[in-house]
């Protein structure tokens, strides 16, 4: 991101205060209730550093969940979590044998890296799935679990399509990435992409996001890259089974699959009539053969 | 090369990332595929410690295609002076002329310009030649170097550079360093290509360079590159030395160094004529460049360690600073502490049983020493040796048999503190104190303060001569806060000097002077806090979105915060800028001045037409045409052959690793004939392809973890990134021995035996060196057993052995074995 007029306002290494509205200086964006935000996640451009994981949890004051070598490639971190909201996965492509690479496409390492968090779904499915409105939709268009309503039913738990949503084994809730919403009240840029250095996590207005990775996509199909595409973009694989289009969107090279991301994600409620038929049809039908049965032994 | 940046430099990173948004062409050459090879476009695989073999090739592809920027390194560097006549090149046997086999050294007097005594540009001023040429020679100061401009003297160094380098061809380099030689031939176009007027490009390197025992030689065949192709003094040129730790560059810079004085004053040796102050003026001090002014910082530094007790009588104190006797640096001090006549250490800010060469011989060391003062945030692996460390655990230590008393003490940390950073840009930036530290956490400044606060009390009354420095010292600083904390301000009013007469800042360096008048504690870094009131450190003004891009009202670079150094070299002889978008300083005709974007780095009137008259023995800067923008070199040219100052040979030279799986292919020579070794029963090294010890190791950092481990290994979040110690093991090799992801492996080495987990991947690749198959595996060296994130400890298998030049180790190549399972007690 290019520097900020503003950043000319503070001129010495201290400041007498918390500098009003950050995140305009840090991510070019102000942040104004009522307006949608989220996550554009460029994998093309992440290196792996997880100061995306360790900012989330410093902030989040989340504990450390895993402390063993998984010897899946540098990720041992390993998934979503009540605890972890961002995950660093690392896919290994560097081929075998004489077939290592040497030389490779701009932006295609062979060694691919990708934060993944909660995609905060434009129709979201968790939300829809709870039964006490704790999980709800802020002024700033994200999703949020509130944990003193939450009763830890879980039903949001296998709604999610992401396999975000988690239960805390310590309290039971459901707990799952904020999007940074008491940062955003402070008009604050998220942790993650405050953190990330490379500006693979980009923060912003949904429509301004959008836009740049139109742009950026355009860019590396130029650059001879013609396998990056959005995932979760309007239109675009992710945003599918009437999800809309997901708020956290990435930029991808290789099918979702690869990144552990499902490739045609749906609401769980547009399952809720087919499968009340299907069970119906179930009941009629074993009622049916009963009957027979029963019919027969009479 | 020689870096990790990605890993471990990742904020920098996100330079390297807008650069290839611009269209750059990214190369990393490793001997792994790390996460920086994932964002380059060209990875290039090499062998651990094969780098000079890979730079060399680079050069002869060079030199032989004619890819040189003429105009630049015609002008700028030495590549048309001629060496003295009897100068034999490393042929077939690998050694330069002037080599006494006796004693292991190289005397200079062939190395030097035909008829004229070159001093050095490092802190060692004066060349190790023999008294009798010194005698005759020529200074600088009395006529210009002898040159041949046609480049047809046989001696002259473009010819020398290139008979060196003929047998760096691209076979040679995949025979020695196993990249393939197309990959490297690519590598060698890229590079070329990014240079001349309108184009440059820029080498990073770390530890990967500097953790060898040709380290210095390595960085040099970056330099000579570098300079052949016009990449230095100019935008988005250089050579970029990635520091590992914040403020690193600011610790060498005031040095923690045994063999410097702060800002690369050299420190006074007994072995060397250094007995009085103007013997070591005379020494040290060169006829021409900007080191002519030594005697000003020299002075101006005593005046401010030893205040109104220095005086022009007493020589303002030179005998109170120690002489070294010899190489007083982390190696030999422990082996020193082994053999038990080393008595106590402080450390601060350091984990060496973690990060210290031959890790298990350390903690012999430190258990052989009567006290030790451990200064950290938590209990560090240095500070819990005794009751649970690596020996201890594995019995070969019993607790109860250590007499070492230590003393741990609790520190603060960054935001605890205010101070300066200064990092590989060379900016020297203030950070504020925004908490207080919990409990009796202090700062370093704290502690150092107080403890010669109390020192120099309880000497007052001595009457003993060698009670008399400590006596001397000035501790001048106000106290701040509930505990009486220096202030950190007054320290860096010190650092910026003053005239000693009113106690007024002095505006920069140039205000120095050498008769007692002023006081500076840090030559370089004058200008920093130029008047009472303003440190410039503090500044935090960025360049408008429209540029110009050089940031001047960002705190302050040094020296004269400048931000690009030799920057006249970025216009070209007549000094107009090489190209209007390569634009940095140039010559203002009708002002008769350089200007620019950037702070100019030379003599602001100096004109580029300027010819030193050597009839009136021009001294200092006058010495210098207006063509020379190397001004801290004697002759102000890049010193693509260095006539002094290095102990190992004027040209980078491939000399294997000291444990290496080869014989050298490209010399009889097998490893640099200067390295420093000490061979004893607790620190062997391996014959050159033991069959015990086929493999090539090297160890390395990952992002998640900081050097020794000390300040992350204790924080959860940080530990389960990376949870425990690893191997990276090739698939092939994993196949060859039965090795499963995550089994237990040992590695061992002559040194000892560690075990972790078996990180098999492809991204390390089996190399054919010299027609033999060999493994290239890898091992980070962050883990101990403090902490959350455990593991045996990588550097129980390296060597003491260093670097002849900078007493650097060797931990980045090393042989080693390999075994699935797990370390048995009493395998040794």
């Amino acid at each position: 991101m290019a520097i900020h007029p503003r950043a000319r306002d503070f001129p010495q290494s201290e400041f007498l205060g918390p500098i009003p509205d950050e995140s305009e200086i840090t991510a070019g964006t102000r942040i104004v209730p009522g307006r949608s935000y989220g996550f554009f996640t460029d994998t093309t451009r992440c290196i792996g550093c997880k100061a995306c994981e360790s900012a989330c949890k410093q902030w989040n004051a989340l504990p450390a969940d895993n402390m063993a070598l998984t010897g899946d490639s540098y990720d041992n971190t390993g998934a979503l979590s009540a605890s972890t909201w961002r995950h660093v996965s690392f896919i290994e492509m560097i081929g075998s044998g004489d077939a290592r690479a040497t030389e490779m496409a701009p932006y295609q390492s062979n060694w691919l890296m990708m934060s993944d968090v909660c995609k905060h779904c434009h129709n979201a499915p968790c939300l829809e799935a709870c039964p006490t409105g704790a999980l709800f939709r802020t002024e700033f268009d994200t999703v949020v679990v509130q944990q003193d309503i939450c009763n830890g039913c879980g039903y949001c738990v296998p709604a999610c399509p992401f396999g975000v949503v988690d239960l805390s084994a310590v309290d039971g809730k459901a707990h799952k990435c904020t999007l940074c919403y008491d940062r955003l009240k402070g008009g604050l840029e998220p942790a993650c992409a405050k953190a990330c250095p490379t500006d693979s996590i980009q923060f912003g207005e949904i429509g301004d996001l959008q836009e740049s990775a139109h742009r950026r996509v355009e860019e590396l199909h130029a650059r001879g890259v013609s396998s990056a595409y959005l995932y979760g973009a309007p239109g675009t694989p992710g945003a599918t089974g009437d999800l809309g289009h997901l708020n956290a969107f990435f930029l991808l090279t290789q099918r979702p699959e690869v990144y552990n991301l499902p490739p045609a994600p749906t609401r769980a409620s547009r399952r809720t009539a087919p499968s009340l038929l299907s069970g119906l049809a179930t009941v009629a039908g074993l009622a049916a053969a009963a009957m027979v049965l029963l019919r027969g032994r009479a | 090369m020689g870096s990790n940046m990605a890993e471990n430099h990742p904020i920098a990173f996100r330079h390297v990332l807008q650069a290839k948004d611009h269209g750059a062409t990214i190369v990393h050459a490793d001997p792994r595929f790390t996460r920086t090879s994932a964002m380059a476009d060209i990875y290039a695989p090499v062998r651990a410690g094969s780098d000079i073999a890979f730079l060399g090739g680079v050069i002869r592809y060079i030199l032989e295609n004619d890819l040189w920027f003429r105009d630049y390194a015609l002008n700028y560097t030495n590549i048309a002076t001629i060496i003295e006549a009897g100068f034999k090149d490393a042929e077939a046997d690998g050694l330069f002329s002037g080599w006494n086999d006796k004693t292991r050294s190289y005397k200079v007097d062939t190395w030097q310009y035909e008829g004229e005594e070159i001093p050095s540009s490092l802190s060692e001023h004066l060349p190790s030649t023999t008294p009798e040429r010194r005698e005759h020679a020529k200074r600088l100061s009395e006529a210009p170097p002898p040159s041949d401009l046609t480049l047809q003297h046989p001696n002259c160094v473009y010819q020398i550079m290139k008979r060196h380098y003929a047998r760096y061809t691209p076979e040679m380099v995949e025979r020695v360093t196993g990249c393939p030689r197309d990959v490297f031939v690519k590598v060698c176009e890229a590079w070329a290509k990014n240079s001349g007027r309108e184009r440059t490009g820029v080498v990073c390197y770390a530890v990967g360079w500097t953790h060898h025992s040709t380290g210095v030689q390595m960085i040099r065949a970056a330099a000579i590159i570098q300079s052949l192709l016009g990449n230095v003094g100019r935008p988005g040129g250089g050579i970029i030395s990635l520091r590992g730790h914040s403020t690193i560059q600011g610790s060498t810079d005031v040095p923690t160094l045994y063999d410097m004085l702060p800002s690369y004053l050299p420190q006074p040796n007994a072995h060397m004529p250094h007995a009085t102050l103007a013997d070591y003026l005379k020494a040290e001090t060169t006829d021409t460049g900007w080191w002519h002014n030594l005697p000003k910082y020299m002075v101006s530094l005593l005046k401010a360690w030893y205040g109104e007790a220095a005086t022009e009588a007493n020589q303002y104190g030179y005998e109170w600073v120690p002489k070294i006797v010899g190489d007083h640096s982390m190696l030999p001090m422990t082996v020193a502490m082994r053999d038990g006549l080393i008595r106590g250490m402080y450390v601060l800010g350091q984990n060496p049983v973690i990060g210290g060469s031959n890790a298990d011989m350390v903690q012999r060391a430190l258990a052989k020493l009567e006290w030790l003062v451990v200064r950290d945030f938590m209990e560090s692996d240095t500070a819990s040796f005794w009751r649970n460390g690596r020996l201890v655990q594995k019995g070969e230590l019993r607790s109860e048999d250590i007499g070492t008393e230590i003393f741990l003490l609790p520190s603060s940390l960054a935001g605890e503190k205010p101070g300066t950073y200064t990092n590989t840009h060379r900016l020297v930036q203030w950070h504020d104190k925004v908490v207080e530290a919990p409990g009796d956490s202090r700062s370093e400044s704290w502690f150092v303060y107080h403890l010669a606060r109390r020192l120099k009390a309880m000497h007052a009354e001595s009457t003993q001569a060698r009670d008399a420095p400590i006596q001397a010292i000035t501790l001048d600083y106000h106290l701040e806060g509930e505990y009486d904390d220096p202030s950190a301000d007054d320290i860096l009013k010190e650092m910026n000097g003053w005239t000693v007469a009113d106690r007024k800042q002095v505006a920069d360096y140039k205000a120095l002077k050498d008769d007692g008048s002023t006081a500076c504690g840090v030559w370089t870094y004058s200008g920093v806090y130029p008047s009472e009131d303003h440190n410039a450190s503090r500044s935090r003004v960025p360049d408008a979105p429209d540029g110009p891009g050089t940031h001047l009202g960002w705190a302050f670079a040094w020296p004269s915060n400048r931000r690009t150094l030799c920057n006249r070299a970025s216009a070209d002889p007549d000094g107009k800028p090489w190209s209007e978008r390569k634009k940095l300083v140039w010559w203002d005709a009708g002002a008769r001045k350089w200007i620019g974007r950037d702070v100019p780095d030379f003599s602001e009137t100096t004109p580029p037409d300027y010819q030193p008259d050597y009839t009136k023995k021009p001294k200092g800067m006058e010495a210098l045409d207006g063509r020379s923008p190397f001004i801290m070199i004697a002759d102000g040219k890049a010193a693509v052959f260095a006539p002094s100052g290095l102990k190992d040979g004027p040209l980078p030279t491939h000399y294997e690793p000291v444990d290496s799986p080869v014989h050298n292919p490209l010399y009889a020579q097998q490893d640099n004939p200067v390295v420093k070794k000490w061979l004893r029963p607790d620190n062997r090294y391996h014959e050159i392809g033991d069959p015990r010890f086929p493999h090539v190791m090297t160890t390395y950092r990952v992002t998640e973890h900081q050097s020794g481990g000390g300040s992350t290994r204790g924080v959860p979040i940080l530990a389960e990134l990376q949870p425990e110690q690893f191997c990276e093991i090739p698939t092939e090799l994993a196949a060859e021995l039965d090795i499963g992801n995550t089994d237990w492996i040992v590695v061992s080495t002559l040194r000892g035996e560690v075990e972790s987990k078996a990180l098999v991947t492809d991204r390390l690749r089996p190399f054919e060196i010299d027609g033999k198959r060999v493994y290239q595996i890898g091992m980070p060296y962050h883990f101990g057993w403090q902490g959350f994130a455990v593991g045996d400890v990588a550097n129980a298998l390296t060597a003491v052995v260093a670097d002849p030049n900078s007493s650097m180790h060797e931990n980045k190549a090393f042989t080693c074995a390999l075994r699935k399972g797990r370390v048995q007690p009493g395998d040794e």
